[in-house]
């Protein structure tokens, strides 16, 4: 069994997001980045798989810029047996995301593919969908599990998506509810927040990741064309919150909701 | 309130390594997500949160900057950074790091056999063993060397004999690192606590370090065998170089502490609105929160430069003397404008800034209080002792 599994570089979710006067991008200086919360859950799932759900090689990839390495250092010391960067400093759209991954995958010949629903920084929830249409592979997006994340299982670190004979049982989150379908290998998994709690690189852990593979590959010689498709015209940040305000009992409240708020 | 992401103002992000950053952001997020959740409700009932023990253990805080038998193996700012993460969330959990792994495996690391190096230090790094460093005894704290506990041979065996007082984690211990005066000058000793004639007690009704075990330790004539003692340390230089280690650690965690009381006082000065303003919008609260920042900052290159002066091994124990000094007054400051920031809300448990600015009277006057490593630059610089 061989997992691949996608990881991006973000900025830090809990740093401020500043957008550049003119709206061209976001300001970058001092920004700390990290990896992509939904791919730190896939790595997690991954990771269980090796762990607890039958053994597995767990191989990470990455597109961007040379600085992504430390993203993959991060998942390698969490846990992951090895990893690759595909060196692109240009920009990319899912589109062409998706192109350097079918490459790479035909290259690594996994079992299975697990990604990130979406990136927390342009929230796109493509690139999963469009890797499993290019390589006409199954797909199964949204994995997510009925035990809570406060459960024995979850304490227990087992994995949400079920490996058996072939086949990738998985839970999905849906409208008002949750889904279960089972999808032949090779497959691409997309998870979602509710899989797994992913756990912390340790120290000694971060130590042997120094000594594990990472492998660079510039972009240009995959040989695809993967100019963006889509361009961004205009960043802006969201309007200011409004002060709240004090009201002086529950009549008030309801006709400033009915009158003001307009939502009742 | 924004969570917490560092207050990194002159990028001192950029001097650390990949690793560094890694290290650094596994133990923010172990202390966000595992330690601050519970840590009021212990420091409440004065108690250490013994669960933690374990998942520090895991992550391997331990010993982390001690190479082989289980440690980490970590350079000293990845260290340092450590203790800043932890003592963000509470000085009792970087005292507890720094008790096991700068005052106990150290001093066995450093002099002890190799069997006793193989016996303790994999236990320690695991966390199974718990140490504690018994130097300070009630009449003698800044003055170690006027210590009465005494041992005296008896065949194979020490005898060792008196009281040791404000000993972190004596009543969590397995195993008490004890320094005593023998007829050719003081020695350490490891004694197992559960040793006939070791007792130990709590330490209650303190305001400060709370959530960490405080206590006395009784020794009534205690035999431990010859290969208890530690071969290689001889004097004062023995505890004395531990405790270097440790204070090492204080320069990087009093930080820690005062960035969890400017980003609390920070967020709540933008939020809180007096005469119909912002109250980070008046000059003097302003000025209070660049006080605040610039000490901060200063506090970090300085740590980061000791780091280095350690990993090169050129650290004198002088420069870490000034490096507490200096950091551990600063942070009390930071945290007494902190307090005063919050108003009426900077006395209640509901916001960490108090139970931070208690915590650092501790931090003041351990491992030596901030006037005697006044004396001790000030010596070093003039060669006039002071101190006698
Ligand atoms: C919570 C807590 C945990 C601790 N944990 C440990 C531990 O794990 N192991 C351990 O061994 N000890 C521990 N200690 C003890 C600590 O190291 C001592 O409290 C410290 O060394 C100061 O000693 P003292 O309290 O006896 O004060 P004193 O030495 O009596 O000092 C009192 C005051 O006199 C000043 N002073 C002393 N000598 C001079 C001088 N020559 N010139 C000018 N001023 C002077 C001091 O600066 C201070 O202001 C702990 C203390 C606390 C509070
Ligand atoms: C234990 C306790 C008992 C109390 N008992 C009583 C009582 O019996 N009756 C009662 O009425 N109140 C009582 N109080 C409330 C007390 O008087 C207030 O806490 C005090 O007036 C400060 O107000 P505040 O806490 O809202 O702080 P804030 O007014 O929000 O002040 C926060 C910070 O902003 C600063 N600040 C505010 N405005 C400006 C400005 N324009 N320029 C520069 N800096 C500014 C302040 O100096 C302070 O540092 C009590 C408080 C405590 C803690």
């Amino acid at each position: 069994m061989k997992i691949l599994v996608t990881v991006k570089r973000v900025p830090d979710p809990n740093a401020t997001i500043r957008v550049k006067p003119d709206g061209t991008g976001i300001v970058t200086d001092n920004l700390k980045y990290v990896v992509n919360p939904f791919d730190e859950i896939a790595i997690e799932e991954a990771l269980r798989i090796k762990e607890k759900g039958g053994g597995a090689e767990v191989v990470l990839v990455s597109i961007g810029a040379k600085v992504a390495q430390e993203q993959l250092r991060t998942g390698l010391a969490m846990g992951a047996d090895r990893a690759i960067l595909v060196v692109a400093e240009q920009d990319l759209d899912p589109l062409g995301v998706a192109r350097i991954l079918q490459k790479i995958v035909e290259q690594e010949k996994p079992d299975l593919v697990l990604m990130g629903k979406q990136a927390i920084d342009d929230d796109a929830n493509q690139t999963g969908q469009m890797l499993a249409a290019l390589l006409q592979w199954p797909q199964a997006t949204f994995a997510s599990k009925k035990e809570s994340l406060e459960s024995e299982a979850e304490k227990n670190g087992l994995p949400g998506i079920q490996m058996a004979n072939g086949k990738a049982q998985v839970v999905r989150e849906v409208d008002g509810g949750l889904e279960t379908i089972e999808v032949p290998l090779p497959a691409v998994v997309t998870v979602d927040l509710r899989l797994n709690i992913p756990r912390y690189a340790s120290l000694p852990g971060i130590m042997k990741a120094r000594k594990k593979e990472l492998k660079e590959i510039p972009v240009a010689e995959l040989g695809i064309d993967v100019t963006p498709k889509l361009r961004v015209l205009r960043l802006e940040p969201p309007p200011k919150r409004k002060a709240g305000r004090k009201v002086s009992s529950v009549q008030e409240l309801v006709h400033l909701l009915h009158t003001e708020a307009k939502v009742i | 309130m924004q969570r917490f992401s560092g207050v990194d103002y002159y990028a001192l992000d950029e001097l650390l390594t990949p690793e560094q950053r890694l290290i650094q952001r596994t133990v923010r997020e172990f202390v966000e997500n595992e330690a601050l959740p519970v840590i009021e409700a212990y420091h409440a009932r004065e108690e250490f949160p013994r669960h933690l023990i374990p998942r520090m253990a895991e992550l391997g805080l331990f010993g982390a900057n001690l190479q082989g038998y289980g440690c980490a193996g970590l350079d000293n700012i990845a260290y340092g950074l450590i203790c800043q993460e932890l003592e963000r969330g509470d000085s009792g959990l970087r005292s507890m790091v720094s008790v096991q792994g700068s005052l106990c495996m150290y001093p066995i690391y450093a002099f002890g056999s190799e069997e006793q190096k193989q016996r303790w230090l994999p236990k320690m790094a695991k966390g199974e063993v718990i140490g504690c460093f018994g130097l300070t005894e009630p009449d003698h704290g800044s003055d170690p060397g006027g210590m009465e506990t005494k041992a005296r041979r008896d065949g194979s065996h020490w005898v060792i004999q008196g009281t040791k007082r404000w000993i972190t984690n004596g009543t969590l211990a397995h195993l008490a690192l004890i320094w005593a005066k023998t007829p050719d000058g003081i020695r350490g000793f490891l004694v197992e606590t559960d040793r006939p004639g070791f007792s130990a007690r709590d330490i209650k009704g303190k305001f400060s370090l709370r959530a960490s075990v405080t206590s006395e330790l009784i020794l009534d004539d205690v035999r431990v065998p010859e290969a208890n003692m530690l071969p290689g340390a001889e004097g004062l230089r023995g505890p004395f170089s531990c405790l270097t280690q440790a204070r090492y650690g204080i320069v990087w965690g009093a930080l820690g502490a005062a960035m969890a009381c400017y980003h609390t006082a920070l967020e709540y000065a933008k939020t809180r609105h007096q005469f119909e303003r912002p109250i980070a919008g008046y000059q003097l609260v302003q000025q209070k929160l660049v006080f605040m920042l610039s000490e901060i900052t200063k506090g970090q290159l300085l740590a980061y430069r000791l780091g280095q002066l350690k990993d090169q091994g050129k650290l004198r124990p002088q420069q870490v003397s000034l490096a507490k000094r200096n950091n551990v007054y600063q942070a009390l400051q930071i945290a007494r404008l902190a307090r005063d920031i919050l108003g009426a809300n900077g006395i209640v448990s509901e916001y960490p800034v108090i139970r931070h600015m208690l915590n650092l009277e501790t931090v003041n006057t351990y491992e030596g209080t901030f006037d005697m490593h006044t004396l001790i630059v000030g010596r070093d610089i003039t060669g006039l002792d002071a101190i006698r």
